[in-house]
């Protein structure tokens, strides 16, 4: 049988996410005998491919995150919204109660220290948006994957539940933080 | 300042259950509440700042920073809006110079939107430092702005600017035969005070603030706590939108319903009682203050009534927050805090007011009772239906010739009451406010009833001109504004309302989005604390059951959208950077 093709990314988030997933340890082994990374941290691969699975950690604050977003839609058949950042915004969302002029004003103008001050502009740099949105305000996400960031059983759960055929559920002692 | 706050901390004696009141005068005063009069009041009551900040926060009539010298708020009911209210807002931001939430560069007015002030039978309508403004036009908020402009005093304005008429068209069984003052007390006493609590369950009587409950039943349950102190309460929040029925009850009828109240404190034994007036009827107060001495000098109020009972009654005023008319929050507010629902049981009857037993009820409720002591129980029973005996007051506005307070036995029939208020071409009626229920023109063979058609007295028109998705749009917004924002499921989930409903009217809507917007509803309406989280899924609920098609046709033929314009999200990096490359730009969706 084909193996799974699995691509993440971080767009607006910590990688917290990610180092969670590693958290797996040695039920990666079991893992890797049934997927494969496609565009990954893990794996370098710069764009994605056909894949069947998608895993977005982070939220969307800039042009570039959009388009990763896109192309992660385009070609995943499902995709997940991995985290706090990704479902909610998160953390970088803080941001979205403080004026982007004002945000951006103290960081390259008149914050302390700023030296030869002027706001970046170059056509590589990707543009920021207003506020830091969740990721399913900008493209149809399949499933939701809570906690800050999820626990690798939370991610076995999810893909074991998937891989076997079965609509994925978490049980109450996965999602139940306090 | 720190005089005048001694001065008002000592008039109040120091109560934390008065905080509201002490508030009220700071912001009529100072037009916010300063830190620094949080910092006084906090040593003077003894209770810590962030519980007063805590206050302050919670309720819309306190803010935190200077609003104007003329505070003015202008009713964002659905009924305004019927009457031209986004123009007028359009025309006063103009007049005025100064936008929607802001505060004039003099400091002379600010500007906001508020929730329904209860003037939908004669408006648009709005405040001014708490005080009613009806029949708001072009040419009154000129006027208006010339008053401000030369910083004329309020009393000083025109008289009919603040007039507010009754509007009484169809009086019933209860508003057609008022009580003789005393009468309801001297009846009852007379007959035994257990005996007219017989009567009154024997009226049928349930209470008329929405949901119901059997009144002689909640009296009784009170009466019987094995505790020495209880209060009576009346919820004059009147909050839903549509609703203004209680502002003519205690405008014209007060005696009536004080004598209901003090009827309740004989037969469960209480010495005090409280009127929870909405802030918005600040211009009833001095009226019901001598209602009061009035009574207190008849001896029908104060100690030694009838020879048999001590009872007297204070008013207390809200300060602008929905969740107040909820029972449990309204008790909250009493004792001087944030309106937050507590978990009921207990109910009110057993813990309420200082944890001691307090029987709530709605200001129909008590002036219906008292005039079931008067004629008793199978008098008002003989009209009704079999599960909800006697009349209700209405008050009736939206598309209709002839809104104001209309009193129908239960079981009348919309068709009825429509052709009675002059409503023509009609497209669907809203009963019982956002909270309630949509109805279309296919059902107005329905009947006024608690087993039917239930209402607290909101009954809104909608002729064929209007769109319903405005409608739900504007009472689902509503709700997302007076969430208290205790649970989670009501806080976000009337937010996520509110933005899923504006994405799909907007039309940013595809494919799963009318699916979506049902499943958060269901979500915010079985998983929130209290009845405002509860109901606040009705707008939607109620049009989308009747209209799917509507909702469906808003939708877009791909499978998704965002709800938000993206390229525009990036107009101010755009500007800031100085770019307009192509890479500077995105595209709504991903067509490419
Ligand atoms: C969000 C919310 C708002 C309410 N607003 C009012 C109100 O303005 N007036 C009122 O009488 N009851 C209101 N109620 C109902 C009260 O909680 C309570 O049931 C009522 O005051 C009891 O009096 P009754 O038995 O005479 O109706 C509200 C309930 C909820 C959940
Ligand atoms: S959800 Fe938590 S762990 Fe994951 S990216 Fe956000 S902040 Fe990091
Ligand atoms: S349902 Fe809404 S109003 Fe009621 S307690 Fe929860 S947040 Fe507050």
């Amino acid at each position: 049988m084909a193996k799974i093709r699995i691509a993440t990314t971080s767009l607006a988030g910590c990688f917290g996410c990610h180092m969670s997933f590693l958290d797996l340890d040695e039920r990666l082994v079991a893992l890797a005998d049934l997927v494969e990374f496609d565009r990954s941290p893990i794996t370098d691969i710069e764009h994605c491919t056909n894949c069947d699975i998608g895993l977005i950690e982070g939220g969307v604050c800039n042009s570039e995150n959009v388009h990763t977003l896109r192309e992660f839609r385009k070609n995943c058949k499902i995709l997940v919204a991995v985290g706090a950042c990704a479902i909610n915004g998160g953390l970088p969302a803080m941001r979205n109660f403080i004026p982007l002029e004002e945000c951006l004003s103290e960081a390259y103008l008149d914050g302390i220290g700023v030296e030869n001050p002027q706001i970046p502009s170059d056509p590589e740099l990707p543009l920021l948006l207003d506020k830091v949105r969740p990721i399913h305000e900008v493209v149809k996400i399949d499933y939701f994957l809570p906690g800050c960031p999820p626990s690798a059983d939370v991610f076995w759960a999810f893909l074991t539940d998937l891989l076997e055929g079965r609509e994925p559920s978490l049980s109450y002692e996965l999602v139940h933080y306090d | 300042m720190q005089q005048f706050i001694q001065n008002l901390a000592e008039k109040n004696q120091h109560q934390v259950t008065h905080l509201l009141e002490i508030l009220r005068e700071i912001q009529a005063r100072y037009h916010h509440i300063p830190a620094d009069a949080i910092e006084q009041l906090a040593l003077l009551l003894k209770i810590p700042r962030t519980q007063i900040i805590s206050v302050v926060e919670f309720y819309s009539f306190f803010t935190d920073s200077p609003r104007g010298q003329y505070e003015l708020l202008i009713s964002d009911s659905i009924t305004d809006h019927m009457l031209g209210k986004k123009n007028l807002m359009e025309y006063i931001v103009s007049k005025l110079k100064v936008g929607v939430g802001g505060v004039r560069s003099d400091g002379l007015v600010s500007l906001d939107n508020t929730s329904c002030s209860g003037m939908c039978d004669q408006g648009p309508a709005g405040l001014v430092n708490g005080h009613a403004l009806t029949h708001l036009d072009r040419s009154r908020i000129d006027t208006i702005a010339e008053l401000i402009n030369q910083q004329i005093p309020l009393a000083d304005w025109p008289a009919e600017f603040f007039q507010v008429d009754d509007n009484i068209h169809k009086p019933g069984l209860l508003l057609s035969q008022g009580i003789v003052h005393g009468q309801a007390l001297k009846k009852a006493m007379a007959r035994g005070l257990k005996a007219t609590l017989q009567e009154i369950d024997q009226s049928g009587l349930r209470g008329r603030g929405g949901a119901g409950f059997k009144t002689a039943m909640k009296w009784q349950f009170c009466s019987e706590e094995a505790e020495n102190e209880r209060y009576v309460v009346c919820n004059a929040d009147e909050g839903e939108p549509g609703t203004f029925k209680d502002r003519v009850l205690l405008n014209s009828y007060a005696h009536q319903v004080f004598e209901g109240m003090t009827l309740c404190a004989a037969i469960i034994g209480a010495k005090q009682g409280f009127l929870y007036l909405r802030g918005e009827y600040l211009h009833l107060v001095d009226k019901l203050q001598s209602v009061l001495d009035e009574r207190r000098q008849f001896g029908l109020l104060g100690n030694n009534i009838l020879d048999r009972l001590d009872f007297d009654i204070e008013i207390r005023l809200g300060a602008g927050a929905y969740i107040c008319g909820e029972e449990s929050a309204l008790i909250e507010s009493l004792e001087g805090k944030a309106g937050i629902p507590r978990n009921r049981p207990p109910y009110p009857v057993s813990q309420g007011y200082l944890g001691k037993p307090t029987v709530v009820n709605n200001v129909e409720t008590f002036y219906a009772a008292a005039a079931i002591a008067v004629n008793g129980g199978d008098w008002f029973a003989s009209v009704g239906t079999a599960k909800s005996k006697g009349s209700k007051i209405l008050s009736i506005c939206g598309d209709c010739a002839r809104p104001g307070i209309y009193e129908y036995p239960f079981g009348t029939t919309m068709q009825k009451i429509l052709t009675d208020c002059g409503a023509e071409d009609v497209l669907g009626l809203q009963i019982g406010g956002p909270s309630g229920t949509f109805i279309s023109n296919q059902e107005f063979d329905r009947k006024l009833a608690f087993e039917d058609l239930a209402t607290g007295g909101s009954f809104i028109v909608f002729n064929n001109s209007r769109n319903i998705l405005d409608i739900a749009h504007n009472f689902t917004h509503f709700f997302a504004h007076e969430s208290c924002g205790f649970c989670t499921p009501c806080r976000v989930g009337t937010s996520l309302l509110r933005q899923q409903l504006d994405k799909i009217v907007d039309g940013h809507g595809s494919a799963g989005d009318v699916v979506a917007l049902e499943e958060l509803c269901q979500l915010v309406k079985t998983h929130s604390h209290c009845g405002l989280g509860q109901t606040a899924a009705n707008p939607v609920l109620t049009t989308l059951e009747r209209y799917p098609e509507l909702y469906q046709s808003q939708l877009k033929l791909i499978s998704y959208e965002p709800g938000f314009d993206l390229d525009a999200a990036l107009e101010t990096a755009r500007r800031m950077a100085n770019r307009d490359d192509a890479g500077a730009h995105l595209a709504q969706t991903d067509a490419e």
